[in-house]
């Protein structure tokens, strides 16, 4: 029993864990991606059909999506220094930076559901086109994501403030950051390829 | 022993930094802005706007990649970038496959304008009467 605890407790055991959770969890990132290939792929065939509506570029704000896209892309790099602080086991560092992290992330999905709902409002629903449609299940998955996450970020958040810093958190923490990183990439070919190229088309 | 411990600490350490965080950090910001004038500043247009910007979020995704999510720290065997190679290149069949088939279908479709059909399709195609 003592051997095993040992074992269990030994710095190059929970390294070899992190590798093997880490990597796990980077299938299913891999995963994910196709998931949004396929939501990127409908939309390309499908936003030019717009029935009897205008097109998508006359709907949208870009300084807006640029300010969106901002929030996000610093709500990244605070995750990965609230990661830093982590493993230096800086507990309050670490709440500080992923409350940062939260913070940006709630301004992220607040300003996205203020845009669906001028949308909605304005008669420009999922139910009005095909263009509306593939343009609501692209971006709205993307922050269905970012919900997911901001509700683990609170989470660890929580556990952060009550339990002192030990291996299983800094591997959760290590999982955490790489899925919000990965919202970010896919961010950056939603704002590419649906925003910039559709306002420039 | 010794020496599997100080190889892991180096490991851990060598995943991401202050500096490397910022360094992406910079990156990605000149790369968003950049993009981001390219459009408003009506700097090109047509394909070769559409190449750039394409190009500059690759490269970002790539900045990231690095920075953020430090691909480049992984063990041999790499089995993460392997893992991404796969799936760079089921995303490309997907998405390219996708726009070049239903681009296809419209074309042989009943998009075309019933008048003139013929006439398009021996242009494009170069068939002689």
């Amino acid at each position: 029993m003592s051997t095993n605890t040992t074992t269990l407790e030994h710095p190059d055991h929970q390294a070899k864990l992190l590798d093997k959770t880490s990597f796990g969890f980077w299938v299913y990132l891999m995963t994910d991606l196709v998931l949004f290939a396929t939501l990127f792929a409908t939309f390309a065939v499908m936003r030019t059909n717009v029935a009897s509506g205008a097109p998508l570029s006359e709907h949208y704000n870009l300084p807006f999506v640029l300010v969106e896209t901002l929030l996000l892309l610093t709500s990244s790099f605070t995750c990965g220094l609230a990661l830093l602080a982590v493993r230096a086991k800086q507990s309050q560092l670490a709440i500080a930076g992923f409350g940062i992290t939260f913070a940006l992330g709630a301004c992220f999905l607040g300003m996205e559901l203020y845009e669906f709902r001028q949308l909605v409002i304005e008669g420009n629903s999922w139910r009005a086109s095909g263009a509306l449609s593939s343009f609501f299940t692209l971006v709205g998955t993307h922050g269905a994501h970012i919900t997911i996450g901001l509700l683990w970020i609170g989470v660890m958040m929580w556990r952060l403030a009550t339990k002192p810093i030990d291996a299983n958190t800094v591997r959760r923490l290590t999982i955490l950051s790489l899925f919000w990183h990965f919202l970010d990439i896919v961010w950056i070919f939603i704002f590419t390829m649906v925003y910039l190229l559709g306002a420039a088309s | 022993m010794s020496t599997t411990t100080s190889t892991t600490v180096k490991r851990i350490g060598a995943e991401g930094s202050v500096v490397s965080y910022c360094v992406g950090f910079v990156l990605s910001l000149a790369l968003t802005i950049t993009a981001y004038a390219m459009v408003t500043g009506k700097v090109l247009e047509g394909w070769p706007l559409i190449y750039s910007l394409t190009g500059l979020a690759l490269v970002q995704m790539l900045v990231q990649l690095l920075f953020f999510l430090h691909l480049r720290h992984e063990d041999e065997p790499r089995w993460k970038l392997l893992v991404f190679d796969l799936m760079l290149l089921i995303v490309a069949i997907l998405v390219f496959g996708s726009i070049w088939i239903m681009n296809n279908l419209n074309y042989h479709g009943h998009s075309l304008p019933k008048e003139g059909t013929d006439q398009y399709i021996i242009q494009d195609e170069g068939f002689e009467q």
